[in-house]
């Protein structure tokens, strides 16, 4: 009986220390991606290489997402709105959700699933078939080469992406509030522009930026740390989409209790 | 100078508790061709990554070239991995590149040469390792594994290296394929030699490597048991090696 609850407790005692580990390892790997992306060479073909795939795998679902997240959420909001006769008050409502959480989330939603998973899978596949050991050996620093151009790709693209999710999710709900529920397109407007603030546009890129950072660190970092065959790719590619998701939602709690005090 | 263009000092290597490179203490000689043999386990690749500076020693030196390549700092080191070449047991060819491209890499990371001039060493490169203009503009995915190895070669062969390692190059060959890479390896070895030019091969084949070899390097658990030229290695009398020649 003792010896059971003893090796629970070395159980629980390794699990934690594996866990302060692989985020040592972590840590250590942002750092040097860090360090890697401040000096010379400066490979920015790479880089517009990194914005094009992810603008290109992800902004068809980003579209087809927000056009329906605002388009909903008008209809939402006019339930409940309707009983308090405030219906006009859709436009902002809808707005500063969008602003602030409903394209920033979901699109690092998608990014991490999309481009965090491609990530981890390239640069696996490569750590596996011996071609990053190839780039070491020819003296190339495969952090440099690899990491960092996904990373900044990734923070350069999900507050485009977010900024494009807002726009739409807009015009989706401007669609349903306006030509469906028959709320007059000038009241629509200038609520819109009545309620809305730089700091709630702001609120939402600074947050995209992070996830998009986030994403890109922990995309690389699963595919940098593969081991053992297709198998490993394929535990790495998971990882990376689990981590990168998991991390989004939790980051965002803690940047909105953040930035609403500063903003 | 030394006769030798890679000296391992009181090489140790540990994993955790398990010594993978116990106390080497060697060189490899000079504008020669060896061959590190040894079972699966023994520790070859582990060696082979010492030597590139992959891997630090836990203990002791690897000098190369009359380079202490276990001091050198990052930015050194990096400079100085410009005098190996390496072919990989599967060629490791970036898969994103066709083999042109995997070739003219390390020409347009690393010289300040022009379109056309990379075009020229690329397709000179490509020629002597027997890959048609045709397969030059392929994925690597579009190759056999032969012709891989022979782009992998020839993107070895680009930055004109003073040492060039082999990670069993001809592994998941056929006999004939194997036999012309390693005339290949042969060629490249006499082509080159007159500015200095070594030949590290990591290899199981044991009949290949009496047949191309002048040294044999016998590992086994980590230390090398024996380290001879060919004609006496075939005289050896360790009963290891005596199995493995009766294989
Ligand atoms: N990064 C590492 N961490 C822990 N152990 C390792 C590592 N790399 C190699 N080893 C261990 O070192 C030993 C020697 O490996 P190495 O790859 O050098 O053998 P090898 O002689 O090249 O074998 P093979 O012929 O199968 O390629 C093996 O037992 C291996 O498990
Ligand atoms: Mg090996």
């Amino acid at each position: 009986m003792r010896d059971m609850v003893e090796k629970r407790i070395e159980n629980l005692g390794n699990s934690v220390l594996d866990l302060l580990n692989g985020l040592g390892d972590f840590t250590n790997f942002a750092i040097r991606t860090m360090f890697w992306t401040f000096r010379p060479p400066y490979r920015f073909k790479l880089l517009f290489e990194q914005i094009y795939f992810i603008g290109n795998k992800s902004v068809f679902i980003i579209f087809l997402t927000s056009s329906f997240t605002g388009a909903v959420f008008a209809y939402q909001i006019y339930v409940g709105m309707k009983v308090i006769n405030a219906d006009s008050f859709i436009g902002p409502l809808v707005t500063i959700a969008l602003a602030k959480e409903l394209a920033p989330v979901p699109s690092g939603l998608v990014v991490a699933g999309r481009c965090g998973a491609g990530m981890a899978a390239q640069i696996g596949t490569m750590k596996v078939t011996e071609q990053i050991d190839a780039l070491e050996v020819m003296g190339i620093n495969s952090y440099q080469y690899l990491a960092v151009p996904r990373i900044l790709g990734a923070t350069l693209s999900l507050p485009l992406l977010s900024a494009i999710f807002l726009m739409i999710g807009y015009g989706g709900s401007w669609v349903i509030g306006t030509q469906v529920l028959q709320i007059d397109d000038i009241t629509f407007t200038s609520k819109v522009s009545d309620f809305m603030e730089l700091g709630m546009v702001a609120e939402g890129i600074i947050k995209a930026t992070v996830f998009g950072y986030l994403i890109g660190v922990i995309g690389t970092y699963q595919g940098f740390r593969v081991t053992g065959g297709a198998e490993g790719v394929g535990k790495g590619t998971n990882m990376a989409v689990v981590w990168g998701m998991i991390t989004v939602l939790v980051v965002d709690f803690f940047l909105t209790s953040f930035l609403t005090k500063i903003l | 100078m030394s006769e030798f263009s890679i000296e391992f000092k009181d090489l140790s290597k540990l994993y955790g508790q398990a010594t993978i490179l116990n106390n080497l203490n060697f060189g490899i000689h000079k504008n020669k061709i060896t061959t590190i043999l040894g079972f699966s386990g023994a520790g070859k690749t582990t060696l082979m990554k010492h030597i590139l500076g992959l891997t630090m020693p836990t203990s002791g030196d690897v000098i190369v070239l009359g380079t202490a390549i276990n001091k050198l700092d990052e930015l050194a080191l990096r400079e100085f991995r410009r005098n190996f070449g390496m072919v990989f047991q599967y060629a490791a060819l970036f898969d994103f590149l066709t083999s042109f491209e995997n070739v003219a890499f390390p020409l347009r990371e690393f010289t300040k040469m022009n379109e056309e001039q990379i075009k020229d060493k690329v397709l000179n490169l490509l020629d002597s390792v027997g890959i048609s203009l045709e397969a030059a503009y392929r994925l690597p995915s579009e190759l056999s594994g032969g012709m891989r190895k022979r782009v992998g070669l020839a993107r070895g062969l680009a930055l004109d290296p003073h040492i060039m390692l082999y990670d069993e190059p001809t592994s998941g060959l056929d006999p004939i394929t194997t036999h012309m890479v390693y005339d290949l390896m042969r060629d490249t070895h006499y082509n080159n030699v007159h500015h200095g030019f070594t030949s590290v091969i990591i290899s199981h084949d044991i009949h290949a490597t009496l047949k191309y070899s002048d040294y044999i390097v016998f590992m086994e658990k980590g230390q090398v048991v024996e380290h001879l030229d060919v004609e006496s290695f075939k005289k050896s009398a360790n009963p290891v090696i005596r199995r493995f020649l009766e294989l």
